[in-house]
């Protein structure tokens, strides 16, 4: 099993920082586990993408080349990426930011950054959400882990927080697997 | 990974960024002393061992420029502090004159180059190998480099400690290259639990100081070292110079100096050396290549056994003293081997140098420059276009 | 003050080293040489606890000569070696012997940044005005309309004054002296080796070859005199209004003042974290007892309740 990733949208939405929750969960199970990223000078606005590679095996070439799944942050980054997507990939992408046109790929369509807004007040919890619906929804890592890889990596401030999104996330991926309407 | 770094369970894998590695391993091998200049892409090596060093009474300082950087760890390194630098380029292009000050002066220390593209400010998130030759034939006049080169996290860490060991082992700087891309992805790394770690200090004087000699030769040119406030009271400069370290004009004293830095390489050739030869047992084709690039390689390979093609790859480790001997013998029984590298050509002069073993040999080449990586598939495909 | 007995100077002097010396004859750089051991003499510090560190120059040349701990380093990187040496093992006081070009033009970032560090680094500037090993090419202190073989019509650019840059950089010790005033030099020098801080003293050296030849000073005599006539010590300098300080330079302490120390800070840094361990240790301690103390109540109280 190889599972590739691909985080895609602007600097500071915390694409980077949802690559290191996401592989520090994966490597923590015991999974062989890349994670690399491409940004510009600017740490805030710009394209930003993060790679998560996992893999049973050992994985040698370090670069995303075919994606089991994609998720678009702006609309820039679906534009850009999509056609990276496998045929049988999983394209997620916040709803409210980004139109696309029919693919063969699953797609869920999810407000993100509304549903953040909604719940918590601030958009910036909207990446943790997402991962946190990733890790559920492909059943790659434990909520355990990805619980752990947030009390690591992020403030101290934070970590309470995001916590309460990422169950949130979590929460998504069971109600739209069990075919509730997420889109709001 | 944010968490206490001096106590990482070290039973389980640990998830960390190839910079980070390089820091730990520095701490691991006994780092004292560091003094550098912030630069893309190796900044985070500066920035993991600023919050560390302190906690432990080691010093850290960021220095006014480059050429004060590795000034200021042959310093360090001289009252016996195991020191070390990071860098990227443009950086290590200025750190040239102190690191042949070093070199002449027989000074162990680490230098740490994350490669960028280049030349000039070039481009610095994007990954080249553009400096191969550079960490060969940087510095001016004729010198001693060992350079070592890993392909992943973890080897990053493991060359780390190689790369103080050696510095103190053959009393000389040592250069540490990792690609843009090795510096800032994340693997999973299983750190040696600090019992188990091989850990090599320089050789200390046992005579009294008035006989003391620091450039002492001897059978292995490599003499021992005193630190300054010892009581050995010895003087270093730049100039060549004699078994004191007397500056000398004598031709007989200025052949023995110049032998003296190149033999203590030449002469221990087996131990610097490390090469990786994977799948090249049956390989009727060759890839050669180093760093990221072999990562690449290594993907292109499996996939092409699946085909049933014999493809092997032989990456070295080691890229100076290059691998001469090793290269040759590996590259003997092969048809072709295509030398793939993101340069414009360093090594593959290099591998013609060594590998002259016929009218059939045929080498050909995957040169790529333009900030992205050689994919598996630029591989395969130049292979099939040769085959 | 201790008294200075005769030929003190020789005790510190490599006697396994080839002399005579490199310098050229009539050079200030021996006379400053001899002020420097004679202050090491009194200042009481132990050979084996002195790093003198040079760069490229005629000053470069000084620590072959020494029986210290001694490093000859690349052309103005002195300062920088130095700050390595330094801050890696403070217990050793650590000199650096440097010239107007190696201090001014080439290492000039590292002297404005050792000041501005404030590490305890005693660093004598001999200035010449002149790169004199070379040939006699211009430096950053040659003054305005002097001749050099770089300078063959006369300097068109204005000199530095190396203790108002490093008094402005902040170093804790600025002074200036010259190889004529050899008792205020020595004195001068001591009172830089016991200041704890980055000690910056310029000292300014004749060098009759290449300097004096090119600007009609053909003898080392002639130019001491120069120095005894146009520096003026502190105090009166002072008190003088700015058209009688034309020309003339100003000797003696410049700056003497408290600034904390770049190394004492750093540990101040390391106490920092030592402190912690210790406290997070002691509270581990106490919530352990705490712990203790509650399950022994807990017991109690079952036990009781039994």
């Amino acid at each position: 099993m190889k599972y590739q990733i691909r985080l895609s949208g602007s600097g500071g939405q915390g694409l980077i920082l949802n690559s290191i929750l996401l592989a520090e969960a994966a490597s923590k199970e015991g999974k062989n586990v890349l994670q690399s990223q491409a940004y510009g000078p600017a740490s805030r606005g710009g394209s930003s993408r993060a790679d998560v590679i996992i893999s049973d095996s050992e994985i040698y070439y370090p670069a995303a080349e075919h994606l089991e799944l994609l998720l678009c942050l702006t609309q820039k980054a679906a534009d850009k990426y999509i056609k990276l997507l496998k045929q049988e990939g999983i394209l997620i992408y916040d709803s409210e930011n980004i139109k696309i046109n029919p693919i063969s790929a699953e797609t869920i369509a999810i407000p993100f950054t509304q549903i953040a807004i909604d719940k918590f007040k601030t958009s910036l919890v909207s990446n943790i959400i997402a991962i946190s619906f990733i890790c559920t929804y492909t059943k790659l890592v434990s909520f355990k882990q990805l619980e752990k890889a947030i009390g690591n990596n992020v403030k101290e401030k934070f970590i309470e927080l995001d916590i309460k999104a990422a169950k949130l996330g979590a929460q998504l991926a069971r109600d739209y697997e069990n075919g509730k309407d997420i889109s709001s | 990974m944010s968490t206490d770094r001096a106590n990482i369970d070290r039973d389980k894998p640990v998830l960390l960024q190839g910079n980070e590695a390089v820091a730990l391993g520095a701490l691991d091998a006994g780092l004292e002393f560091f003094g550098g200049y912030p630069i893309t892409p190796s900044s985070e090596i500066a920035e993991i061992l600023s919050q560390e060093m302190p906690k432990s009474g080691n010093k850290f300082i960021q220095m006014e420029d480059e050429l004060s950087s590795m000034a200021s760890i042959i310093g360090a390194s001289l009252t016996g502090k195991k020191s070390m630098t990071a860098t990227s380029g443009p950086g290590f292009s200025l750190m040239q004159e102190n690191i042949g000050y070093g070199m002449m002066t027989e000074v162990p220390c680490v230098v740490v180059n994350v490669q960028r593209g280049g030349p000039s400010t070039g481009l610095p998130t994007k990954p080249s190998q553009g400096d191969l030759m550079q960490a060969r034939w940087g510095t001016h006049g004729d010198h001693p480099s060992i350079t070592l080169y890993p392909d992943s996290v973890q080897e990053a860490y493991e060359l780390t400690i190689r790369a103080f060991n050696l510095a103190e082992k053959y009393r000389t700087p040592v250069f540490l290259f990792l690609d843009e891309m090795i510096g800032h992805m994340r693997e999973s790394v299983h750190l040696p639990k600090k019992k188990d770690l091989e850990i090599i200090n320089r050789i200390n004087p046992t005579v009294p100081p008035e006989w003391y000699k620091h450039f002492k030769n001897n059978p292995k040119y490599i003499s021992p070292l005193a630190s300054y406030g010892q009581g050995y009271r010895f003087h270093v400069t730049g100039l060549t110079h004699d078994e004191k370290g007397f500056p000398t004009n004598k031709k007989e004293e200025i052949q023995a100096k110049m032998d003296k830095l190149k033999k203590k390489i030449t002469n221990n050739l087996d131990d610097l050396i490390q090469v990786e030869a994977f799948h090249m047992d049956d390989a009727e084709v060759a890839v050669f290549a180093a760093g990221l690039v072999a990562r690449s390689a290594k993907e292109a390979v499996i996939r092409a056994r699946e085909q049933n093609q014999k493809i092997g790859l032989v990456r070295p480790l080691t890229i100076w003293p290059f691998p001469d001997n090793e290269v040759e013998r590996m590259l003997s029984s092969t048809q072709m081997t295509l030398i793939a590298e993101m340069n414009q050509g360093q090594l593959i002069n290099e591998v013609k140098r060594v590998t002259y073993y016929g009218e059939h040999a045929k080498y050909i080449k995957l040169q790529r420059y333009d900030g992205t990586l050689i994919t598996p598939e630029d591989i395969l495909q130049r292979i099939s276009e040769v085959l | 003050m201790k008294n200075i007995p005769q030929k003190v100077a020789h005790r510190y002097l490599r006697h396994d080293k080839k002399f005579p010396h490199v310098w050229c004859p009539g050079c200030g750089i021996g006379t400053i040489l001899g002020d420097f051991l004679r202050a090491v003499y009194s200042s009481g510090i132990k050979k084996d606890d002195i790093v003198m560190v040079s760069g490229i120059g005629c000053s470069g040349r000084m620590p072959v000569y020494v029986d210290f701990n001694t490093l000859h380093t690349t052309h103005g990187r002195a300062i920088a070696f130095a700050t390595g040496i330094k801050f890696s093992e403070p217990r050793l006081k650590v000199v650096v012997i440097t010239g107007d070009g190696d201090a001014a033009a080439i290492g000039g970032n590292h002297l404005i940044h050792a000041a501005r560090r404030n590490i305890d680094l005693t660093v004598i500037i001999i200035n010449n005005n002149i790169y004199g090993m070379t040939g006699g090419q211009a430096s950053p202190t040659t003054p305005l309309g002097d001749y050099a073989t770089t300078a063959p019509y006369g300097s068109i650019e204005p000199k530095f004054d190396l203790c108002d840059l490093a008094e402005s950089a902040g170093a804790s010790f600025v002074a200036r002296t010259t190889a004529y005033h050899t008792v205020e030099a020595r004195q001068i020098f001591e009172a830089a080796l016991n200041k704890k801080g980055c000690s910056v003293v310029e000292t300014i050296a004749q060098c009759p070859v290449s300097y004096g030849k090119m600007n009609n000073q053909t003898s080392a005599i002639e130019m001491l005199k120069w120095q005894k006539k146009h520096t003026i010590p502190v105090k009166q300098y002072r008190k003088l209004d700015t058209e009688k300080k034309q020309g003339k330079l100003v000797r003696g302490i410049l700056v003497d003042k408290d600034r904390k120390e770049f190394t004492a800070r750093y540990d101040e840094l390391v106490a920092q974290f030592n402190k912690k361990k210790d406290s997070s240790e002691s509270e581990k301690r106490s919530e352990e007892k705490k712990h203790d103390e509650t399950k022994e109540k807990a017991k109690k109280e079952k036990q009781e309740k039994k």
